[in-house]
């Protein structure tokens, strides 16, 4: 074969090594970044966001509506604050709630928006006010315990 | 009586000696490849030539076995992981297995035997029909004109091969696991990026093959040029290749493993 066409083969085959190195460190690594075209950007706080965190979905009715886009804390009132970003297509009341809420017993945690009634729609940069945080099932299983021993205290 | 069993130590004793022989001719063997590699960069259109024959002609059999060993991890994951109502982990299963061990193992086996089968019998040809003698005559090192370069091709390739087949698996599960099942498309891309660690997983991956390209090049090498020069010595190095290959490569992987990977969740 000419050599000048085993060059080519032999470039084409090297970049494409390349090219799957920088997949693997892009797309399946963690170091990618997140872009969504055409959505809107909206802030909610919570004192417990449990095991939530950056891409994971944000669903209305269980359909994905957006998704989450960056998990940060806030050092002055202590609370959690969740960005993220919604499909442009879809429009929510200004009164909506949002929840944090997970999939299945033990699976992935999402953000649950649940539309009010205010006719007012929520903007880009827009802070949503009602929220519900994770549930934290230790605590939960704590609570039990605890009522059960105060259940137990009665029947003596 | 006693003859016999004199005999018989004598045997034992005769193959570990032979055996340690070889292994001494092979670590030589390996280290003058090392010193004569230096022309190989000088001349470096003979690796580029090498790595046509063993890097370009197996792009063929690593991207469609990557294909679908991937699409099989898809299904085959998807099937274990819904029973516990996490198929979102699927893409971190696909991945992480793949990153970490499917890609570099399967690569390294597949390349054995696609490609390190074909230098030990060129070499073997080569040395059974004298030319490697007729080189030598000529004042031309043949190790440093034939051998060195097909390893550093080798070895450059193995890491580029392994790389493309964990991408080519990552995008069959993708299709098998997202396109296919309907797992929702960001929990995949998600989970997956949180769980993957470019460090640990990718860059120990690509090192993982690196070290697998080491070892199946140069026993490759070693057994075409320490076949026999007749018909029969060159199938029998071939298949010395593939075997002694494959068995360096999950020996390797075992101990890799257990020096990158221990005592992590």
């Amino acid at each position: 074969m000419e050599r000048t066409t085993i060059d080519l083969w032999v470039g084409l085959f090297v970049l494409l090594g390349l090219g799957a190195i920088l997949v693997l460190a892009l797309k399946v690594g963690n170091l990618g970044g997140v872009n969504m075209s055409d959505s809107y950007s909206v802030t909610a706080s919570f004192s417990n966001i449990g095991g939530l965190k950056a891409r994971a979905p944000v669903k209305s009715a269980g359909v994905v509506v957006g998704r989450v886009s960056a998990v940060h804390f806030d050092g002055e009132r202590h609370e959690a604050v969740a960005t993220f970003k919604l499909d442009k297509q879809y429009s929510f009341s200004k009164d909506t709630s949002a929840s944090i809420m997970t999939s299945g017993l033990l699976g992935e945690q999402y953000i649950a928006l649940e539309t009010g009634g205010d006719s007012a729609q929520l903007k880009d940069g827009d802070k949503i006010k009602i929220t519900q945080s994770a549930v934290v099932l230790e605590s939960l299983i704590g609570q039990f315990l605890y009522n059960k021993a105060a259940d137990g205290g009665e029947v003596k | 009586m006693p003859s016999r069993l004199v005999k018989g130590v004598r045997g034992i004793g005769h193959r570990v000696v032979n055996s340690l022989w070889r292994l001494g001719v092979a670590s030589r063997f390996f280290v003058l490849i090392l010193l004569h590699s230096g022309s190989s960069f000088r001349r470096f259109h003979l690796v580029i030539k090498e790595l046509f024959s063993t890097g370009v002609l197996s792009l063929i059999i690593i991207l469609v076995s990557g294909l679908f060993v991937g699409m099989v991890l898809g299904m085959q994951g998807y099937d274990t992981l819904q029973r516990y109502g996490s198929e979102e982990a699927l893409g971190v299963m696909v991945a992480l297995s793949l990153v970490r061990e499917l890609g570099p193992v399967v690569a390294a086996l597949l390349f054995a035997s696609r490609a390190g089968s074909a230098i030990t019998a060129e070499i073997g040809l080569m040395k059974a029909t004298e030319q490697l003698s007729a080189m030598e005559m000529m004042a031309v090192n043949p190790i440093a004109s034939v051998v060195a370069p097909r390893f550093w091709a080798g070895v450059i390739s193995m890491p580029l091969l392994a790389a493309m087949f964990s991408a080519m698996g990552v995008f069959g599960g993708y299709l098998v696991g997202v396109k296919l099942i309907g797992v929702d498309e960001g929990s995949f891309w998600s989970q997956m990026q949180n769980a993957v660690d470019f460090q640990q997983d990718i860059v120990n991956g690509i090192f993982k093959s690196f070290v697998f390209g080491v070892a199946v090049t140069a026993i490759a090498l070693f057994e075409g040029y320490d076949a026999p020069p007749t018909a029969e010595g060159v199938s029998g190095a071939t298949t010395r290749t593939v075997v002694t290959s494959s068995l360096a490569i999950l020996a390797l992987d075992f101990m890799l493993t257990a020096f990158m990977f221990r005592g992590e969740g």
